[in-house]
């Protein structure tokens, strides 16, 4: 019942998306765009780019990509959707439904993201599928905090600056974590280097996914 | 009862008051009753604020609301000497005042989050919406990022040994006599915090009982013409 739900829910998800086109096509230029600034103020500054600030850089581009990918999961939608969704299904479907939703989202936009940063600035990384599984982890774990921050910030009035103030110490553990693998993964270090990290990322995710779906049925019936 | 129980906590706060300001001599080694005794004071007011958030989820009584911000204040507040205190102590043991040590960045984080449980707080109007949401967002961000605090320092100083990183208790070799004043200290300023705490929040109730009279008398008043 609950799978057969979540599924439908995941369906309508990705049809809207699919019909309000110009969301996600704001979305992607909005990646492009950031990763083109951050490309032309290198090239004017004639500074080279070291592995540690592509590195940095690609992650606070995919942070801020992040943030405005997934603020509309709550914020956008409008309050009668939003009360026939009470009424036809249950908050942890809902919940559980926006953050898989936005972690394939995330996972779409961070490997577009990715693809622009290494056409534009040259690919440094070494160990290249550690790489890609670290990004895969950061984007599920970026979609599993910030939706329910989402969910949080769609209720108050100044929503759009509170997902940030939110959202940013919240993530920020788990940024440095990011950005510490991937750190490796240019490098080429050893994997087991990173294990510990993997695990506690792992953890990170589970934890807030968890307290999500407990929480989100307090949270969505108060307007 | 409350009224009770509140003088008794005043009366055991007042005496413990002393215990650490006793201490007070010129080695830096003094700091840890009130550096690390403040640190452990603040986790203790936030984990109080996170079980009244709990509370108040389960039952929306405005009362639980109120406890659990006047613990995050008390425990920002407590946080803030904190770093104050430490601030000191690292520019004469470690010659800076601010060093990039992942315990600093950690409580910064800390303390950011719990700025941020007071902005969302002034943002909602309503008050028993306020209240819920806070709630919500005091327990998520508790679960999301706390236990992070504790072992992210750990892991980094686990990867890079002996560079940086915070030397903890052993390094200053803690014998019983600190610790003698050490746990009092702890439970002292812990108690000034509750106290403060429930100062605020009594000032609170007392101000609602005060408005809800006033709108009582101007409603009768009305009525009377």
């Amino acid at each position: 019942m609950l799978i057969k739900e979540i599924r439908a829910l995941i369906h309508k998800e990705i049809l809207f998306e699919w019909r309000m086109k110009y969301a996600l096509s704001g979305i992607l230029l909005y990646l492009t765009s950031s990763v083109f600034v951050v490309y032309i103020v290198f090239e004017l500054g004639k500074a080279p780019i070291t592995p540690t600030t592509w590195n940095v850089l690609l992650w606070v581009v995919m942070l801020f990509v992040a943030t405005n990918a997934t603020a509309k999961s709550f914020i956008q939608e409008s309050r009668e959707r939003l009360l026939y969704y009470y009424t036809i299904a249950s908050p942890e479907s809902v919940m559980i439904s926006k953050i898989l939703f936005n972690g394939l989202l995330m996972t779409f936009l961070v490997i577009g993201g990715c693809a622009i940063f290494m056409i534009l600035l040259g690919n440094p990384v070494q160990d290249m599928e550690l790489f890609m599984v670290n990004l895969i982890i950061g984007a599920i774990g970026f979609a599993a905090s910030f939706t329910m921050i989402s969910g949080i910030a769609s209720k108050a009035t100044n929503s759009s600056t509170l997902m940030a103030i939110l959202g940013f110490p919240i993530i920020l553990p788990m940024l440095l974590l990011l950005i510490k693998v991937s750190g490796a993964a240019i490098d080429g270090l050893d994997r087991s280097v990173s294990y510990d990290e993997l695990m506690t990322l792992a953890a990170i995710i589970i934890i807030s996914i968890t307290t999500s779906v407990i929480l989100f049925p307090y949270l969505w019936r108060s307007n | 009862m409350l009224g009770i129980a509140l003088i008794y906590y005043v009366i055991i706060a007042g005496i413990l008051m002393d215990v650490p300001k006793l201490a007070i001599l010129h080695e830096t080694i003094r700091n840890l009753f009130f550096h690390v005794a403040i640190w452990f004071a603040m986790f203790i007011l936030l984990i109080v604020s996170l079980v009244y958030s709990i509370k108040y989820l389960k039952k929306s009584h405005e009362y639980y609301d109120i406890v659990a911000s006047e613990f995050a204040l008390m425990g920002i507040f407590f946080g803030l000497i904190g770093i104050t205190t430490g601030s000191v102590w690292a520019r004469f043991t470690w010659g800076d005042w601010w060093v990039n040590d992942p315990k600093l960045n950690a409580t910064t984080i800390a303390l950011l989050i719990y700025l941020a449980y007071f902005v969302l707080r002034s943002s909602i109007a309503d008050e028993q919406q306020r209240g819920r949401i806070s709630a919500v967002y005091n327990i998520f961000s508790f679960a999301a990022a706390v236990p992070l605090i504790f072992i992210l320092p750990r892991l980094t100083d686990s990867l890079h040994p002996g560079n940086g990183g915070n030397p903890g208790f052993s390094a200053y070799d803690l014998d019983s006599s600190l610790r003698l004043v050490f746990y009092p200290a702890v439970v002292g300023w812990t108690l000034i915090g509750v106290w403060f705490a429930t100062l605020r929040i009594r000032t609170k109730k007392v101000r609602t009982i005060i408005e809800d009279h006033q709108a009582q008398d101007t409603f009768s008043g009305s009525t009377n013409k």
